[in-house]
């Protein structure tokens, strides 16, 4: 038997022709096939990779040009003399601010003969140059120093949408044909004001600090209140989704019995997760508005709007996170007579905090850029007017928040107010990149690996 | 634990300054309404938060149906105080008004507010439009050689000759908005009436009314596109369609002459003079609409509203003209009304 299987297996050893030589360090067909098609595959990794590049550099570049327009701004600089009788008529009128306007256009007609600056234009043709906000400028200063009253006071005066337009290169002569707000006049008198120095353009510190403007006054518009608006609403988000959010997922995980109604809620939590944050905003109009008879457009109930979205995102990181921890460390924590309880607040939750904190960052970042659940609270309009006058008014009285500002400038007729959207946008993605960094910078710091 | 009482005494604090809030007295009117409205409405809250010493009110926007929806769910404080239309309020929304007890509406009109034809500004030569060019174009159903029948056309020369030989593109308000309604009333139905297809119906056995809403029926055939959103989503449109028609209201054009140049209607340009003249056509009256109950109960209101109808603010030199409203001759009567806080249907 022995034998016949020896030669059964000669036979078959024999029976193919011998293989051709080969070095191993030349390859075969198959392997040259296979080389290939990882080459191949790691050219598409470095196609997808490129296309995702080329989009990152395209709207990088899309935001950046037309949105760093927002950061300057133009001034008019004009030696306004206060006079007493002109404030008190002014003070008298409806309207007050334009009875001030008055006052400014005079002023700025005696500031271009001392600068020797002829123009044909009338001196209440003048004021176009000048954003209507201007008078208010004025007007608050003398409320705010009226001893003032009687002097000559320098301003600084914002110009108006168009003429910042111009030193922007946004606006030229010809589109002012059929422009009634502006005309090509205008813009020969501000290359002389500029040559002239009373006419400049700085940066804009009023578009970080400033309240939002009416549309008549885009070149007055600032980003500030809307985030002070979103800011309080994080501190809402902050203290309601971290604590609830990792007290539910530490039940769940450490304490809860495996049975269906478990099962059930889990399975709800994800779903939760993606459910559309418009339909948060429905549930945040029924529930906080008209039954609980919270404020409208507060940046309270925009919180706990977002509070909702959030809560399933931390869930389901902290849960991941505590499932992380190896189980010998419970063991070792309960072996030497800790409780349940004392092992996960002295063992467990440290060790998971910096994910815990990673998820919480990046569920603030999401909640920070929405939108769509704040249309339907009110928060979207020409809201961010003022500025909350302290910590409780901060969460009751009706503000905006920064992606309600972009999307509401974008709307707006004035192409200024488009420019401003685009730099409100830069602004936003400051944030959102920050605490990015933020949350990379606690998971390097702090992670353990096992 | 430390942790849980961390947990409980936030939520304390939380729920406490909720409760003690919503029992706080309200200090700023809250408006909602019309997109058309709410640039007029945030430059007189501007102006009003300036000279005044209330603080400036809060505008929404959302719609001239929405925010009558918002001012219609009762009175109290956590209810707007004015909404804001670009129509008329209809009898129905007095009667849903009515059943949540905002029983005394007063009602203000603020001015007048053109609806205009644009195109890109180096585009065909779109300069000159009537009522029944826009229909030709856009209707479902027009009238060719004497027949009703599917709109045929393709090009504005197929039944005009004086217009450019390039395809239908349209861009319209969506059905939405208060500017559709005025859109079909002023420039379908006259358009239907103009050229004999109102009366081809009528001929052809339809009644009156049905005929009408025959004429306010547009082309599904992709060359009219509803626009649900702003006038800004109209412009995108128009910027990348050379041929596209938009429909805009006057103040936003005149806010982007450098882009888009406009169209006359019946041989009239739009203009703040023509409309108050009643020459241009297609124009419609704004509105808002206070509620009587919340006049003294929230700061400001009444104020907010007489300072809106003065003659500086909405009069033909104020700052709601310079915008692009069409003042309304009849302001002074306005005023009155306001002051004396007079309701509707009384």
């Amino acid at each position: 038997m022995t034998d016949t299987t020896l030669t059964q297996r000669a036979e078959t050893q024999s029976a193919p022709a011998p293989l051709p030589f080969k070095s191993i360090l030349e390859a075969d067909a198959l392997t040259r096939k296979r080389n290939a098609a990882e080459k191949r595959f790691k050219m598409y990794g470095i196609a997808a990779i490129a296309i995702g590049l080329f989009f990152l550099v395209a709207l990088l570049w899309a935001i950046l040009s037309n949105g760093l327009g927002a950061f300057s701004q133009t001034f008019i600089k004009v030696d306004v003399p206060l006079d007493r009788q002109q404030i008190e008529a002014a003070e008298k009128s409806v309207v007050k601010t334009s009875k001030y306007r008055a006052i400014i256009d005079g002023a700025f007609a005696s500031e271009l003969t001392k600068a020797g600056i002829s123009t044909d234009i009338p001196t209440k043709g003048l004021e176009k140059l000048f954003s209507s906000g201007a008078a208010a400028t004025v007007r608050d200063y003398v409320l705010a120093n009226p001893g003032a009253i009687g002097s000559t006071v320098t301003f600084d005066l914002i110009a108006s949408s168009r003429v910042d337009g111009y030193l922007k290169g946004r606006v030229k002569r010809e589109d002012l044909a059929q422009d009634k707000n502006l005309d090509a006049a205008h813009l020969d008198l501000a290359d002389q004001m500029e040559d002239a120095g009373i006419l400049e353009k700085r940066f804009n510190w009023a578009f970080i600090t400033g309240t939002d403007a009416s549309d008549s006054r885009p070149e007055q518009a600032g980003i500030g209140a809307s985030m002070v608006g979103s800011l309080f609403m994080m501190l809402v988000v902050l203290f309601l989704s971290l604590p609830i959010g990792v007290a539910a997922s530490i039940y769940l995980e450490e304490f809860a019995p495996q049975n269906r109604f478990t099962d059930l809620i889990e399975v709800n939590i994800s779903n939760l997760a993606a459910v559309p944050s418009i339909v948060f905003g429905i549930l945040g109009l029924a529930v906080f508005i008209q039954f609980m008879h919270l404020p409208q457009s507060a940046p309270l109930v925009g919180g706990l709007v977002l509070t909702l979205m959030t809560l399933p995102t931390i869930i389901i990181s902290t849960r991941a996170s505590l499932k992380a921890v190896p189980p010998s460390i419970r063991d070792a924590a309960l072996g030497v007579g800790a409780s349940k309880m004392q092992s996960i607040f002295h063992h467990v939750l440290p060790l998971a905090m910096p994910g815990i904190l990673t998820g919480t960052i990046i569920g603030l970042a999401q909640a920070l850029g929405e939108t769509a659940p704040l249309l339907l609270i009110g928060m979207v309009g020409f809201i961010a007017s003022n500025f909350p006058d302290g910590v409780s008014a901060g969460f009751f009285s009706p503000n905006s928040a920064m992606p309600a500002q972009i999307y509401e400038w974008a709307k707006r007729a004035d192409p200024a107010f488009y420019e401003r959207a685009w730099g409100g946008i830069i602004v936003l993605l400051l944030f959102l990149m920050t605490m990015n960094i933020i949350a990379i910078i606690l998971r390097r710091r702090f992670e353990r690996r096992w | 634990m430390k942790f849980t009482t961390l947990v409980s005494a936030t939520a304390i604090a939380v729920a406490s300054t909720a409760f003690a809030g919503s029992a706080q007295a309200r200090d700023q009117v809250q408006i909602a309404g019309s997109s058309t409205v709410l640039p007029y409405a945030s430059i007189v809250a501007e102006a009003f938060g300036e000279n005044t010493d209330f603080p400036t009110p809060v505008v929404e926007s959302g719609g001239s149906s929405a925010g009558l929806k918002k001012f219609c769910t009762g009175v109290g404080e956590n209810t707007i105080d004015i909404a804001n239309a670009s129509r008329k309020i209809k009898d129905s929304e007095i009667a849903a008004c009515g059943e949540a007890g905002v029983k005394d509406i007063i009602e203000v009109q603020i001015g007048y507010d053109g609806i205009v034809f644009a195109s890109q500004k180096d585009g065909p030569d779109f300069t000159a439009f009537t009522p029944s060019d826009i229909f030709n174009a856009l209707g479902a159903k027009v009238l060719k050689d004497g027949e009703v029948i599917e709109n045929p056309y393709n090009q504005w020369a197929d039944f005009n000759a004086d217009l450019p030989a390039v395809d239908i593109a349209a861009f319209i308000p969506g059905t939405k908005h208060g500017t559709r309604e005025v859109f079909e009333e002023k420039v379908l139905v006259q358009g239907c009436e103009d050229t004999g297809a109102l009366k081809a119906m009528v001929d052809g056995g339809m009644g009156e009314k049905d005929a009408e809403k025959a004429c306010m029926v547009v082309r599904t055939d992709g060359k009219s596109v509803d626009i649900d959103g702003d006038y800004t989503e109209t412009l995108a449109r128009i910027d990348s369609n050379p041929n596209g028609i938009g429909v805009f209201g006057l103040a936003f054009y005149e806010n982007n002459t450098d882009k888009l140049k406009v169209a006359t209607m019946s041989g009239v340009a739009p203009s703040t003079e023509t409309i108050a003249a009643g020459e241009y056509p297609v124009s419609r009256p704004l509105f808002f609409y206070i509620k009587k109950a919340h006049i003294g109960v929230i700061p400001g209101l009444k104020e907010y509203a007489q300072f809106f109808v003065s003659e500086e603010i909405a009069g033909p030199d104020g700052p709601l003209a310079q915008y692009g409203l069409v003042s309304d001759p009849e302001l002074a009567a306005t005023q009155a009304s306001v002051e004396a806080e007079e309701t509707m249907g009384k």
